[in-house]
């Protein structure tokens, strides 16, 4: 017979993943249990690295882009522009004004799917199959306007040094603008399948509660830092591509807990809608291509010097920072993965909670391996 | 085929069974990288996978018979795929999903990356692709479909 106070005091390792359902692909978590508490969360990563910092080393600044798109391969769009947010100004190549204004309603779009997929996921976490079909149809509406535009659903390698690979045409205007007529009414859909469920409400409610200061301790930015009441957003702080000629909001929230982050991340979506809509209105003419960066010539751009450029990506900060050394090809490319930062904080935020809220919390952290490992 | 007084039995009992085998593959929810997002693409409402009897995704490899592999396959991961390879019961399928997974993709320059999931578990059906859209992993299943039945491919 154990002696109850001897069970009581003992700890029980588990480890959780790489292959759970709720991790959201391959973390492990090292769990130390004191009965259903969580006592201790080690996170274990790697088990997706795929070394492209390192490859990117050995191509051509114009190949890089497309392990950028296989990053966060969710929103390839928002990496492809940070990638050439930094690699533009180091080869001294200034894209044409519609460009900059065509890669704003992309990123944007590229938001919406990501936030998109992540609200089905959560569902999943929290064991609501119906979202995963709802947010699944809208997304499918966003990679059939990828597909219009680039030829590719997911990985899209849509913009290139100097411009994009295609125009838009009118035909492209006017399906976003029919996508963008139906998306409102059937995110409220979702979005009231989500805040008005009881169970979904006291699973998020006051859990996973993150302090702003020490969020910003952690290096945690985009929603998990403005759930948190922190307004901060790279868009509005340093402004880029045409962020800085559209209106919109940052959305925070004072709550600091689960349930702020499932708001913080609607509204950026509905936040997300309208800068697409008031950029399509003033999407200007022009050439689509920097003529000194033309496709045949693209592999003989020499850079020098090193450069460091953020951008907002869906999970937050996304850093690039390139060195040059005067050769065709990169001598160093280095990312600030948000993905990575966000996941630090998890042993912080998930100490003395049950194992069924760690996979609550761990669920708002948007969590994409691709990079995470990178 | 058996021959013998029990023979015309068994041939169709294999027949049925195989039959109904290949209409309900269960798969393993096992989402590695970029390739598991077109996964669940297949699953979700548009390219519903269910018409094909493969919608129950089972969390557990000890209740599937399909493991998808959908994403690159590091040196890392690769013991752990084995693993659940194995503790996967018999009769077991493999699709390998995407160009990652058939012989390391745009990662093979790479130091950390295993080069084909084939060596390391063996494969049924190859569905190329960067990822393979959820119709191409749809002809993937149903190619698995016709190799259980014993079909000619095409």
């Amino acid at each position: 017979m154990v002696e109850q106070g001897n069970l009581k005091n003992r700890l029980i390792e588990l480890n959780m993943g790489p292959q759970h359902p709720s991790t959201h692909g391959v973390l492990r978590l090292k769990l130390t249990l004191d009965g259903e508490t969580v006592k201790k969360v080690e996170p274990i990563i790697g088990y997706l690295h795929r070394n492209a910092e390192k490859i990117c080393e050995l191509d051509f600044y114009c190949d890089a882009l497309i392990y950028f798109d296989r990053m966060d391969y969710v929103a390839a769009m928002n990496m492809e522009a940070g990638y050439l947010e930094a690699a533009e100004k180091l080869l001294g190549i200034e894209p044409p004004e519609r460009v900059v204004w065509i890669r704003t309603i992309m990123a944007e779009l590229s938001r919406i799917a990501s936030h998109l997929v992540w609200a089905g996921a959560y569902g999943l976490d929290l064991g609501m199959l119906t979202p995963f079909f709802y947010v699944f149809e809208q997304r499918e509406k966003i990679l059939d306007l990828f597909t219009e535009i680039s030829g590719s659903r997911q990985e899209t390698n849509y913009m290139s040094i100097g411009g994009v690979y295609q125009d838009f045409n009118d035909k492209i205007v006017y399906l976003i603008r029919e996508f963008l007529d139906q998306f409102p009414k059937k995110l409220e859909e979702v979005f009231n399948l989500f805040v008005k469920n009881d169970i979904f409400i006291s699973r998020t409610k006051g859990i996973g509660i993150l302090e702003p200061d020490v969020a910003l301790q952690y290096g945690v930015t985009g929603p998990m830092l403005r759930a948190s009441g922190v307004p901060y957003d790279v868009r509005k702080a340093q402004p880029y591509l045409a962020y800085d000629r559209v209106n919109f909001e940052v959305p925070i929230s004072k709550r600091k807990d689960n349930y702020a982050r499932v708001l913080v991340r609607f509204e950026e979506m509905r936040q997300s809608a309208k800068i697409i809509k008031q950029a399509l209105d003033k999407l200007p003419d022009g050439p689509y291509f920097n003529p000194k960066a033309k496709k045949s010539l693209m592999v003989r751009l020499r850079g020098e010097g090193d450069f460091y450029a953020r951008t907002e990506s869906p999970k937050g900060e996304f850093g690039v920072y390139l060195v040059g050394d005067g050769t065709v090809k990169p001598y160093r490319v280095h990312v600030r993965s948000p993905a990575f930062k966000n996941l630090s904080v998890l042993p912080a935020l998930a100490k003395d909670v049950l194992i069924a809220d760690l996979v609550a919390i761990s669920g708002t952290l948007d969590l994409v391996f691709g990079e995470v490992d990178r | 085929m058996k021959t013998g007084d029990a023979g015309f039995i068994t041939t169709t009992m294999d027949k049925a069974m195989e039959w109904s085998r290949s209409n309900s593959i269960w798969p393993l929810t096992f989402g590695l990288a970029c390739c598991a997002i077109e996964m669940m693409a297949t699953q979700a409402s548009r390219l519903d996978i269910s018409r094909f009897g493969s919608e129950v995704f089972r969390n557990s490899p000890r209740q599937s018979d399909l493991m998808i592999v959908s994403g690159t396959v590091t040196k890392k991961m690769a013991p752990r795929l084995r693993r659940l390879y194995d503790e996967m019961p018999y009769p077991k399928y493999v699709i390998a999903m995407g160009v990652c997974v058939i012989q390391g993709g745009p990662y093979n320059q790479g130091y950390s990356v295993v080069m084909g999931v084939d060596r390391v578990v063996p494969v049924d059906v190859y569905v190329p692709g960067c990822p393979p859209t959820p119709e191409a992993l749809t002809n993937g299943i149903i190619l698995l479909q016709k190799k259980i039945r014993g079909e000619e491919d095409r």
